[in-house]
């Protein structure tokens, strides 16, 4: 054989299966060759492959074992030896190349698979951090609503709008199905269903609220999951198959008195009222923690506003009340004074057109009496006058009494002869009890002074009250009368803990004792004596007459006297005392005392004498204007007279100090001239002062008066001494103060 | 002596006057007023109010016989006297006065006819009595005695 280092191939030279060999020898080679290619170009194109240098050690054993498949075509046929031994350096490389990688794939591949596992995770948490979101979300548009809610419900101060603006709310919020109040009844053992959204059930509709799940629900201030079954979460059987969850909560009604002023109203209070919230029947919806929170949150806000309702409404209530009860004591008022007006009319009218008859009947028959009369006649002329006199004392009784208690009346005090009085009322005495056949004895303490000064005619008045009563109540004995002057220490009374005299350099405290022997007083009906027209049964007899209205009339002249009057008594048949205090001024001498009655000179400083006052006189009745102006002429003015407005306004100048204008003509403006006159001098100083005189002292006229700038009223007819006390009057004060 | 018995005769008279309420506490006054420096006071104011009354009396009459009455005109008249009177202290016509005025106002002419009649007559007495009063004054005077006053 020739030596033509050729290789036998291992195999018979088979041209089929060489052929297939052939052919995927080389496609195997292309795919080696690709492969890499491919990898490269899509490494390339991706950005991110962290292991590059595995990739080149892969290609390089792709390609290492598509080199080889791509030698061994050549070794199908004979070849040389350099194939051979550049097969054999292919083969010993990608061993070695495959080996490699083989060893460094090792490592590679459970980092690739971690990277796997890694991907997965965050993908979990992407999906799980996506749910948070959509909770979050959710949150914060709860949230929304019930800071919207919240909004709604106290923008109103209307309980009705804020019920239904929650339950409204709430049920939109909450996508409920229904949303029902229950508010306890008045009487607080049920509680009625008040408001719903949905209208499932009738408004009105009652449960006890003793119900051991109504209980669960008031005992905590969390919402509570109730039994769709329980009375309150009734609904109309609607057909459906899945009741929704049901919540109840309480709202605790606020009481107006829960609030204190420094601190936070106080939950204890023990009305509530329940909420009952009702999801969707059907939806499989479960309430959420913060769907729960929300309820909660919208409860607290709802029992407060409901309370400032509650506080509105409450004051709204008080106000209109108060605006009635005033508007009904106006009324009152009114009709009040309408009567006193009548009455006062009432009174002007009696006082003037009863005293005139009385006056004609009195001195006639006493007249008659002094004529020549048989002793049958005699005796009716004694009656006619006994009753007229009665008659006469009763009406000035009555209208003494409306005056002193409308407290009109004043005293009239003056200078007296203290001693003569108690001789007066002894004269006056006698002649009846020795009728009687009662003794009569006076008796006045030494340091009783002789002179005081008090209103004279009601210490008269009182005197001979008492003493008469003495005498009408005795059958039998006598009356004694004592005077004397009261020490400190018999002047507290024990029946009068709040009568405190207090007797001064000034004045002193006259104490009259008058005793009798007569049917006495029952001390029971001691303090009903002083009651206007009440008369004890067993002391009205026959003989008696009288109004009952003596003790009375009595008992308040005393009072104006700062005094203090009281009867004591032992009992029936025993006797009776009556006791008064009174306060009088001491007083001086009388310059001109003669009988009482007479002259009153005022108690303080008056003027004497005006010499030279200038005063402007204006009366249209010729008669009245001389009698006015003689009268201040005797007082020393210097009396201007005018017959006319027109003429005053002429005649007054700032040299006159003061204007008396007779009111009582009709037709003259005397109002105009009163304001013409304040016009005409603007200085208080200059002006003249305005006296109007008026035979009419009722309120309207004086009102008048006044309202145009006068500044004073006296009323006619005028006497010298009231005069001088008017004078008097205005020249220290510049205003008469009380009209005369 | 004979001063003494006038005074006392005065005195009587003047009471009955008071107490037969022809003349009231008015009157009183208006002797009050009169003094040294004024001795004729009350003769003056009395003299003006028979000279006014007179003067009124006829208006009256006058008006009352019109054929339709202005009873305002009437009533003018009769507070005009109503004043005078009271002023003076002729205490009956004042009353008359009074009721005169109350017709007036009713517009009755029967009444006020009657009114008239009946002031007119007190008027009269008072004149009557007064002039009475000042001549036994004089009287008085003339004796050389003072005029006495009621206490």
């Amino acid at each position: 054989m020739e030596a033509c280092n050729c290789i036998e191939p291992q195999w018979p030279a088979d041209e089929l299966l060489m052929r297939y060999q052939y052919i995927s020898d080389f496609f195997i080679a292309l795919a080696y060759f690709s492969i890499p290619l491919e990898l490269i170009y899509f490494v390339k194109k991706s950005a991110v492959f962290p292991y590059r240098w595995v990739l080149v050690q892969f290609g390089a054993f792709i390609v290492l074992c598509g080199a080889t498949h791509l030698i061994n075509l050549w070794t199908f046929t004979m070849h040389s030896r350099t194939v051979a031994i550049v097969m054999t350096a292919a083969k010993v490389l990608t061993a070695a190349v495959s080996c490699a990688t083989a060893l460094m794939l090792v490592h590679i591949i459970p980092d690739l698979l971690s990277v796997k596992t890694r991907e997965l995770f965050l993908k979990n948490k992407a999906a799980e951090l996506d749910r948070e979101m959509g909770l979050i979300r959710t949150q914060e548009e709860t949230g929304r609503h019930v800071r919207m809610l919240t909004h709604e419900i106290r923008s109103t101060l209307d309980r009705h709008t804020i019920l239904k603006t929650t339950l409204v709310e709430l049920g939109r919020t909450l996508a409920l199905e229904e949303c029902a109040l229950w508010m306890p009844t008045r009487s607080g053992v049920e509680l009625q269903l008040s408001y719903t959204l949905r209208h499932q059930n009738p408004v009105g509709f009652t449960v006890p609220i003793q119900l051991p799940v109504i209980n669960q629900v008031f005992s905590t201030n969390r919402a509570v999951k109730i039994s769709p079954n329980s009375p309150v979460a009734r609904r109309r059987p609607s057909g459906r198959y899945m009741p929704g969850e049901v919540v109840a909560v309480r709202v605790p009604l606020l009481h107006l008195s829960n609030f204190q002023i420094n601190d936070w109203p106080e939950l204890s209070t023990k009305r509530y009222a329940l909420m009952v919230l009702m999801l969707p029947s059907d939806s499989a919806r479960q309430w959420h923690v913060h769907e729960l929170e929300l309820v909660e949150v919208v409860a607290d806000q709802v029992a407060v506003a409901l309370s400032h309702a509650a506080i509105l409404e409450e004051s709204m209530r008080a106000r209109d009340l108060l605006m009635e009860q005033n508007v009904a004591l106006d009324l009152a008022r009114r009709e009040a004074e309408t009567a006193v007006r009548a009455r006062n009319d009432f009174l002007a009218v009696m006082n003037h057109e009863m005293r005139t008859p009385m006056h004609a009947i009195i001195a006639l028959s006493s007249l008659l009496q002094e004529t020549e009369l048989t002793p049958e006649q005699r005796l009716m002329v004694e009656t006619i006058l006994k009753s007229s006199n009665l008659l006469a004392t009763l009406i000035n009784d009555v209208l003494d009494l409306s005056r002193l208690e409308d407290g009109s009346l004043r005293l009239d005090i003056g200078p007296f002869d203290l001693h003569g009085l108690f001789k007066e009322v002894l004269n006056l005495i006698k002649p009846i009890a020795s009728v009687k056949k009662l003794f009569v004895t006076l008796s006045l303490s030494s340091d009783l002074p002789e002179y005081a000064i008090g209103d004279e005619k009601r210490l008269m008045q009182i005197m001979l009250n008492i003493v008469g009563n003495a005498v009408k109540f005795s059958k039998e004995g006598g009356i004694s009368i004592s005077a004397f002057v009261a020490k400190s220490d018999s002047l507290r009374d024990p029946r009068a803990p709040d009568f405190f005299p207090v007797p001064s350099d000034n004045h002193f405290y006259l104490r009259v004792q008058v005793k009798d022997t007569g049917s006495g007083i029952n001390p029971q009906d001691i303090p009903k004596l002083f009651t206007k027209f009440a008369q004890s049964q067993s002391l009205a007899t026959k003989n008696s007459g009288g109004s009952g209205l003596g003790l009375a009339i009595c008992k308040r002249f005393v009072n104006l006297m700062d005094g203090h009057i009281w009867l004591e008594s032992d009992g029936l048949g025993k006797g009776c005392t009556a006791v008064f205090m009174v306060k009088l001024g001491i007083g001086g001498r009388l310059n001109e005392a003669k009988i009482p009655y007479a002259s009153r000179a005022p108690v303080n400083h008056v003027w004497t004498n005006f010499p030279g006052l200038k005063v402007l006189v204006m009366d249209d009745n010729g008669v009245s204007r001389m009698v006015t102006k003689g009268l201040l002429v005797h007082l020393g003015c210097d009396v201007t007279t005018v017959g006319s407005g027109d003429e005053c306004l002429r005649a007054v100048s700032n040299e006159h100090k003061v204007v008396f204008m007779d009111v009582s003509v009709p037709g003259l403006d005397i109002y105009e001239v009163a304001v013409r006159i304040h016009e005409k001098f603007s200085k208080r100083h200059d002006r003249p002062l305005i006296v109007a005189l008026t035979g009419n002292t009722d309120r309207v006229t004086k009102e008048s008066c006044l309202r145009v700038g006068m500044d004073g009223v006296v009323l006619k007819p005028v006497s010298v001494d009231k005069m001088r006390s008017v004078l008097s009057e205005l020249l220290d004060h510049g205003v008469l103060l009380e009209s005369q | 002596m004979e001063v003494v018995q006038l005074q006392r005769q005065f005195l009587d008279f003047l009471t009955s006057l008071y107490r037969e309420g022809f003349l009231d506490d008015q009157f009183v006054q208006l002797q009050k007023l009169q003094d040294d420096s004024n001795p004729d006071f009350v003769l003056e104011v009395v003299s003006l109010f028979f000279e006014d009354s007179e003067k009124l009396l006829n208006n009256l009459a006058a008006a009352l016989q019109q054929q339709f009455v202005d009873f305002k005109q009437v009533d003018a008249h009769v507070h005009q006297f109503k004043g005078s009177s009271s002023s003076i202290g002729a205490y009956r016509v004042k009353d008359a006065c009074v009721h005169f005025r109350n017709f007036c106002e009713d517009k009755n002419l029967d009444g006020c006819l009657k009114c008239l009649q009946h002031v007119k007559n007190e008027y009269y007495l008072v004149k009557n009595k007064l002039e009475t009063l000042f001549r036994l004054e004089q009287q008085i005077l003339a004796a050389g005695g003072k005029v006495p006053v009621i206490p």
